[in-house]
């Protein structure tokens, strides 16, 4: 698909940039596409402990170039109940990387956990770090809104704007600024979630009208409008029928290479086929209550192959509990 | 009880026909009364809007006419009608920001800790008596010598207006489903742009409706403007609210209060026509918010 090409040809410098707001004002209206150059600024007010005692700009040497991604010991809690436990992934720049695992394992915290969508829980906390580019994503002075103009999401359920399927996707593009071209990149951005040719005779109805794949791949479309860096899908085939999940999968495929994907899904044989690296996820009961953890994270072909551990292996082969 | 326990008085023949037996009997009379009660109570609200406005209709509409609706005193109430009309929209010009922004802060932006307190304030001030609103208005800008004037009468409605148009709005705002905040979260907009853009343009059928609700509630309020712009003699139309302005409920009082039985009958008349319009706007903002609602929800 090589409308994508262009559309998510980011200028990868800028993804070095600290995640803190440094008034380039790109969200009141400046049309100038977004490039940055900054790449050694100190980030301030880095905590956790792997760099504390470093400077940012260090702390960038320990970290492979291709991982855009590095959590460690992170471990999550709700209020008293911990939720997840020491965990420790490196998520590479370009691939697919699935979380797969029971309910309640703490697959899809850990993903929101990515953007910081988990701040809006009142009783949310998290320990160790999550450093996205060599930043901490949890770091003080890091703006959340800013986080989540680069590592996009997708949720379960499509959620579409009450508003025109043109609208939906123009909406972000408009409030972050980039106003020039914006026909063209609403044009992009379907073409890209391979929506195009279904809706481009009819881009003033109301998205709400589209189905439930349709209505996915709109948001998969607004999502990726922005020129995110990460796009995070949250199940996204769990609510569509086997045709539509055929489709986005698909997209998923076509999505590759362009973006980093992080995708958390209960469907194994989905993960088998569009992942390339797979992470396992189990409840580990520790103490008395038994908590998130990550058992393995390996080449996909490995987990589902020849999985080191024998939980993986029981979960994969369909032999769980 | 326990299973295995022989109990002679509860045991039954399962093949027996499928008819009330044992304290069933009973117990459907309870819940029956019950019922009755329940709906004796209903019908008792309603019966007294019913007899109020029959009472209203059967004794004003022979007052009503084109030139009672359209003239000055002392025939007809038109500058009454008019000067209503320009303290009420003036109260809500004044009362609907605040409102809606204070909704927006309760549902936005506040935690729970700072929700609970300011709802409290506003579930008072909704409930505070309009006369106290009048004196406070008439204490601190009319008896100093200031003067009456609409505009002050516009400004104890407006008073009275926030919290309902605060609380409504909050409603509203709550039914915007949680799922489009998120999303617009993810697309690293700032959230005061999803706001205007997003949740405001969802929740506008359900704003005018509470607004609405609450211009029904303030155009019969009388405290206010009985101490606040009485004075007008309503002969002449005027629609400057920097002067007194004459007004319907003040209208009401003083026909109502006129020796002869045909001022009696013209309050109500007056009566009909306040009360047709509230009646109105209360029809009209259920239908929008039912209408808001479904599209919301859907």
């Amino acid at each position: 698909m090589t409308d994508i090409d262009d559309l998510a040809d980011i200028d990868r410098e800028e993804l070095e940039e600290p995640l803190a707001m440094n008034g380039r004002g790109h969200e009141e209206g400046s049309s100038a596409p977004r490039r940055i150059r900054l790449r050694t600024e100190p980030l301030p007010g880095v905590i956790g402990p792997p760099a504390a005692t470093e400077s940012a700009a260090e702390s960038h040497l320990h970290i492979a170039p291709e991982a855009v991604f590095e959590a460690q010991a992170v471990s999550i809690f709700y209020g008293k109940k911990q939720a997840l436990i020491d965990v420790d992934m490196r998520i590479r720049r370009g691939q697919v990387t699935a979380l797969i695992g029971p309910s309640g394992c703490g697959k899809t915290t850990f993903l929101r956990s990515l953007n910081r969508m988990n701040d809006s829980v009142p009783s949310f906390r998290i320990e160790g770090s999550i450093r996205y580019h060599g930043h901490d994503i949890y770091g003080s002075n890091v703006d959340t809104v800013e986080v989540r103009r680069r590592i996009g999401m997708v949720f379960q359920k499509p959620n579409p704007f009450p508003k025109s399927i043109f609208d939906n996707i123009a909406w972000a593009p408009r409030n972050l600024g980039m106003r020039q071209g914006l026909q063209e990149r609403v044009e992009k951005a379907l073409r890209g979630a391979a929506l195009w040719d279904e809706v481009k005779d009819r881009l003033k109805d109301s998205a709400l009208g589209l189905s439930g794949g349709q209505q996915q791949r709109l948001c998969i479309a607004r999502a990726i409008a922005i020129e995110p860096d990460v796009l995070l899908l949250d199940e996204p085939a769990s609510a569509l029928d086997p045709i539509a999940t055929g489709a986005i999968e698909d997209l998923i495929h076509s999505l590759k290479g362009r973006f980093t994907i992080v995708i958390v899904t209960h469907n194994m044989q989905q993960a088998a086929r569009v992942a390339d690296r797979t992470a396992f996820f189990s409840l580990e009961t520790r103490g008395e209550k038994p908590i998130g953890t990550l058992i393995e994270f390996d080449e996909t072909e490995k987990i589902f192959g020849s999985p080191r551990d024998p939980r993986t292996r029981d979960y994969v082969t369909g032999r769980f509990g | 009880m326990r299973f295995g326990h022989h109990d002679p008085e509860h045991e039954f023949d399962p093949t027996a026909p499928l008819l009330a037996t044992g304290n069933l009997r009973r117990r459907h009379l309870t819940s029956r009364v019950i019922q009755g009660l329940a709906v004796a109570a209903a019908v008792a609200a309603v019966a007294v809007l019913v007899i109020v406005v029959w009472a209203v209709v059967s004794h004003g509409a022979k007052a009503i006419s084109w030139d009672f609706i359209t003239k000055p005193a002392p025939e007809g109430v038109g500058p009454n009608l008019v000067g209503t009309a320009v303290i009420v929209a003036l109260a809500t010009l004044m009362a609907m920001p605040f409102g809606v922004l204070i909704a927006l802060f309760l549902s936005e932006y506040a935690g729970p800790r700072s929700t609970r307190p300011v709802q409290l304030i506003l579930d008072v001030m909704n409930g505070l008596p309009s006369i106290i609103v009048a004196v406070f208005v008439f204490a601190l800008l009319v008896a100093n010598g200031g003067g009456q004037a609409g505009w002050k009468a516009a400004l104890a409605l407006a008073i009275i207006m926030v919290p309902l148009i605060a609380r409504g709005t909050q409603e509203v705002l709550r039914l915007v489903p949680g799922h489009q905040r998120e999303a617009a979260d993810a697309l690293g907009v700032a959230r005061w742009r999803s706001v205007l853009s997003i949740i405001l343009p969802a929740a506008l059928p359900g704003i005018i409706t509470a607004t609405l609700l609450s211009v029904a509630r303030a155009a019969g309020e009388t405290a206010p403007v009985l101490l606040i712009s009485s004075l007008a003699p309503g002969d002449a139309f005027s629609v400057n609210p920097l002067h007194e302005l004459p007004n319907v409920p003040v209208r009401i009082f003083q026909l109502s209060e006129e020796a002869n039985p045909e001022g009696f009958t013209e309050a109500w008349g007056l009566s009909l026509i306040l009360i047709a319009i509230i009646l109105a706007l209360g029809l009209g903002s259920r239908a929008l918010l039912n209408r808001s609602k479904r599209k919301m929800t859907r």
